[in-house]
């Protein structure tokens, strides 16, 4: 055969081509690198809190002992938020899916959006300044009525500012969270479903339980899941709102301490073994998260799967 | 066409259920035999009952809304059972808490609202936004509130602390954001690479703020040395925050662009990347845009990573390479935690209530921003 | 301003399954040419490899020749850029750019690429390709109004003025019709009749009469089950196709009783 004419001026212009899909490639691959790298770059800066003699880590009893009691501490504050936040949560995103005006439930959409914009350190100030003078009374009272319940033994702190104030802060933090994804899955349910089960007779609220709530339960996990991940990791609620101290069971005192808080009360001091202490305990907080937020990924993944047959 | 237009408005589940005419309009508490004016008649009677029950233990608004609530609750329930059976009973039960959670849920919103507006508004005034904290000392806040004199200081510092590394975040996210989302739809397609990245991306969306700071102190510390707390690290730490947002934004609405669109291009003989620059992208751009304008509101309010890799400062820095650096979130912060004058804290407590209240408007502008943007560049249609 | 197309053991895969099997078939110049089936014959997917559409779709790949005047398509060091600029195609749906004009939806495929045109020449190759694609006075008016706004017809004849602008010397047609209303399908098949005296034209249809319209000759492919590839089996003058044709399962195909 004699030169194939479509040749002629093969290669020009496939510069372009290759330039952009190796930038494109590159990226990838960048935040790959940088993950992987910042992964390592944190473990050597941690290093030290677990080769060093333990008395000189915190406490002076090694990193475990340092860190047991504030991952304690960041599990509660997360776990009264959840138990408030979930069924709030869900409920809000029934209303917005099921229950309101069609008109208004685009524009409520809207407000929870914003009202998980609002940044953190905002609520930290609002729980700071307002919501826990404002429970103190409460904190009385639970003190005086309930104090036989450890959970609430008192005296109840004066200033307001506990595990439990902050707990309420973070459920406000993570409500949005929770409904949105929730509203989401809500809006998926099948219509058939829906429509079989009020044509047999049922009431709203037992379409809801029949068809809705059975459909979107895995959904509801991993948004809850997430919302734990959110209130695991939260910074500034918990480092604005507790009067930190020691791991203690009351909720209505001054004490526990969460990571992340305890990351940011002392980063801007720490030097030498505090400050890699601090990085190890935020390694702790990284693995933590990780582990909740792979569950409601997984979760999220096989239910993608099924949905497809519905 | 009949069967559609049911399906589209069946989601009114009132419309299907084939309701006596009466309950058209009314929630599902009016649905059956209780009358009209049920529902108001029983919010009225719980609210005589809840001011009463209210003024027993030490009026307030509070008491009074969560005493009428509970009466209203339970009455409701209790004679929708009584009069329609144990079924609409229920029903009226759970639609009474799912509006109750809703309004409980409203209120923290509108607490915080208020607040920082209502506190937030003596402090905004031309001095506070054109200066920054340089020189001022527990001494001068002490003067100021003996005195009654005008507090001074403001968040100049801290408000061109977060646009630089706002800006500088964005300037980093963008582009290997957008660019790994070209990749993970355009080139990478399902690929064991492309899942890896997928993965990853979803680990960085759940790094905690806080983690996020760490992992950019981290790799500047081995880099330049333990200290180095400027503004650049800021910018990357909360780049890692940013980037995994500005990634799934962007795949969503390259997903969306139909693949017609691509093959119509090719089949014109135009090269991949000018297809994906000249048709998908523009195709794409409001969905875009209106995902990296949430990923910038979403960090320009971070505290915690700030606090961890740009340090705190009292003046203008305007060098994102050197020397610390305030936001507003790590000034509204600071001034809380650490009053510039211990013994009067008032005016450190106006001036960060002052910041929450620009921060507030920045984010909420940013947020309409990007719907507007959303509805703005979306691809004309109609004739 | 037109080329043959000859075609040589070409088997079509996509990964390892075989999607069709040993074409071989000539497409004269300036004819219009029409392959007919059953749904999932293969047809499409030839035609795709065509002008080397086929390998846009992960794992798409094939063997064989595909000669243009006697270049192969897919000799090695041949762009499929440039074939796809010699070897235009229009596609089942129609597909404006929805970000763009009808001028600029029609001048797409040099604007896309680059190319400098000064505004004369934009204005008249826009005429030119409008008028060639029956569709110019219908929207002179109107030419910087989205392409999306116009109806599905004139969107497909949008889409083939689109085609005709970068001056291609085939043109492959991937069931143009089967998404427009029968005004909108006659408007298409007259253009088909005048596209023929300057371009080869090549086009897939589900419908036998379409065929028996607007082509020269006539191409049938046929699938013996599922998981089967497909295969040409028989390729003749349209009129002996439809009147007499050589195999038993054309002539079931043709007649109704089958497919």
């Amino acid at each position: 055969m004699t030169t194939n004419a479509l040749r002629r001026n093969g290669s020009k212009g496939q510069a372009g081509d290759k330039i952009f899909s190796g930038a494109a490639l590159g990226a990838g691959i960048l935040i790959l690198a940088t993950l992987l790298a910042v992964a390592i770059f944190l473990f050597i800066q941690a290093l030290p809190t677990f080769t060093a003699d333990p008395t000189l880590v915190s406490g002076g009893e090694g990193f475990l002992a340092y860190i047991f009691p504030i991952v304690i501490g960041t599990v509660i504050a997360a776990a009264i938020a959840l138990l408030i936040a979930t069924p709030v949560g869900i409920a809000v995103a029934l209303f917005i899916s099921h229950y309101a005006p069609r008109r208004l439930a685009a524009g409520l959409g809207y407000v929870i959006d914003l009202l998980a914009a609002i940044p953190s350190v905002i609520y930290g100030a609002w729980g700071y300044l307002v919501l826990a003078p404002a429970l103190v009374p409460s904190f009385q009272w639970l003190a005086e009525n309930l104090g036989f319940i450890p959970v609430f033994a008192g005296p109840a702190s004066q200033t307001g500012k506990t595990i439990l104030t902050a707990g309420i802060v973070l459920a406000v933090m993570v409500l949005p969270i929770i409904t949105s994804l929730s509203r989401e899955i809500f809006l998926q349910t099948p219509k058939l479903h829906e429509e079989a089960a009020l044509a047999l007779g049922a009431t709203r609220w037992e379409m809801i339980t029949m068809s809705v709530l059975p459909f979107a339960r895995p959904g509801i996990i991993s948004a809850v899941m997430l919302g734990l991940g959110r209130a695991l990791g939260e910074t500034m609620a918990v480092a604005l709102v507790l009067s930190t101290g020691g791991l203690i069971p009351s909720l209505i005192k001054s004490g526990n301490q969460t990571i992340a808080a305890e990351i940011a009360l002392n980063f801007p001091e720490a030097f030498g073994l505090r400050l890699a202490e601090l990085i190890a305990a935020g390694l702790v907080l990284f693995v933590i998260t990780l582990v909740v937020n792979l569950i409601a990924r997984a979760i999220i993944a096989r239910h993608k799967e099924f949905s497809g047959a519905n | 066409m009949s069967a559609t237009t049911t399906r589209k408005t069946s989601n009114d589940s009132r419309n299907v259920q084939n309701p006596p005419p009466v309950a058209r309009k009314r929630n599902s508490l009016a649905k059956g035999h209780l009358p009209r004016w049920a529902v108001p008649g029983i919010a009225a009677a719980s609210l005589i009952l809840g001011a009463a029950a209210s003024t027993l233990g030490g009026f307030s608004v509070a008491t009074l809304a969560i005493y009428t609530a509970i009466v209203f609750v339970i009455a409701s329930t209790v004679i929708t059972t009584l009069v329609e059976g144990p079924r609409q009973g229920r029903n009226a039960l759970a639609t009474n808490l799912v509006y109750a959670a809703f309004l409980l849920a409203l209120i923290p919103l509108a607490s915080v609202l208020f607040t920082v507006l209502q506190k937030g508004l003596p402090g905004i005034n031309t001095h506070f936004l054109f200066h920054s904290m340089n020189g001022i000392t527990g001494a001068v806040d002490n003067a100021s509130v003996e005195d009654g004199t005008p507090v001074l200081g403001g968040a100049y510092h801290a408000v061109i602390g977060t646009l630089l590394i706002t800006l500088w975040s964005t300037v980093i996210s963008v582009p290997v954001g957008m660019l790994t989302a070209i990749y993970l739809v355009e080139y990478g397609k399902n690929g064991p690479l492309a899942r890896a990245i997928t993965f990853f991306v979803d680990v960085m969306t759940g790094i905690p703020s806080i983690v996020a700071g760490l992992f950019a102190t981290a790799l500047f510390a081995v880099l330049l040395g333990p200290t180095a707390r400027m503004g650049i690290v800021a910018a990357v730490a909360l780049s890692v925050l940013m980037i995994p947002t500005v990634v799934r934004s962007t795949e969503e609405m390259l997903k969306i662009v139909p693949n017609e669109l691509r093959e119509a291009a090719y089949a014109l003989g135009v090269r991949k990347w000018r297809t994906i620059a000249k048709v998908v992208i523009p195709t794409a751009i409001s969905g875009i845009a209106s995902g990296v304008t949430l990923a910038i509101a979403r960090v320009i309010g971070e505290t915690a990573p700030i606090l961890v890799t740009a340090g705190l400062a009292n003046n203008i820095n305007v060098n994102v390479f050197g020397n610390w650096m305030a936001t507003l979130p790590t000034f509204i912060y600071y001034q809380i935690l650490t009053p510039t004058s211990p013994t009067n804290v008032d005016p450190s407590i106006q001036r960060a209530w002052a910041a929450a209240l620009l921060l507030i408007i920045m984010v909420m502008v940013l947020n309409l921003g990007a719907r507007l943007v959303a509805g703005l560049f979306a691809p004309k249609k109609g004739r | 301003m037109s080329k043959r197309i000859d075609v040589k053991d070409l088997n079509v895969y996509y990964s390892k399954f075989l999607a069709v099997e040993d074409v071989n078939i000539e497409i004269e110049a300036k004819s219009v040419t029409a392959f007919i089936g059953p749904s999932g014959c293969g047809k499409s997917t030839f035609l795709r490899t065509l002008n080397r559409m086929h390998e846009v779709i992960p794992g798409g790949r094939v063997e064989g020749e595909v000669l243009l005047d006697g270049d192969n398509l897919y000799e090695s060091g041949v762009d499929p850029v440039t074939v796809r600029s010699q070897i235009g195609m229009v596609f089942q749906r129609p597909n404006p750019f929805p970000t763009m004009s009808i001028k600029d939806n029609v001048l797409a495929g040099v604007k896309l690429n680059g190319k400098k045109i000064s505004r004369s020449d934009a204005d008249s190759l826009v005429e030119k390709s409008l008028r060639g694609a029956n569709l110019w006075n219908e929207v002179k008016d109107r030419l910087d109004k989205p392409g999306s706004g116009l109806s599905g017809g004139q969107q497909q004849r949008l889409c083939i003025a689109r085609t005709i602008a970068v001056k291609p010397q085939v043109i492959l047609m991937d069931e143009p019709c089967s998404a427009l209303d029968p005004i909108s399908t006659l408007a298409i098949e007259d253009l088909i009749n005048e596209l023929k005296s300057e371009f080869t034209v090549v086009i897939v249809t589900h419908n036998m009469q379409q065929a028996a319209r607007v082509s020269d000759k006539t191409a049938f492919f046929n699938i013996a089950g599922t998981g089967k590839p497909g295969k040409l089996i028989e390729y003749a003058e349209t009129a002996t196709i439809f009147s007499n044709p050589a195999v038993k399962a054309t002539e079931d195909y043709v007649s109704g009783r089958f497919g």
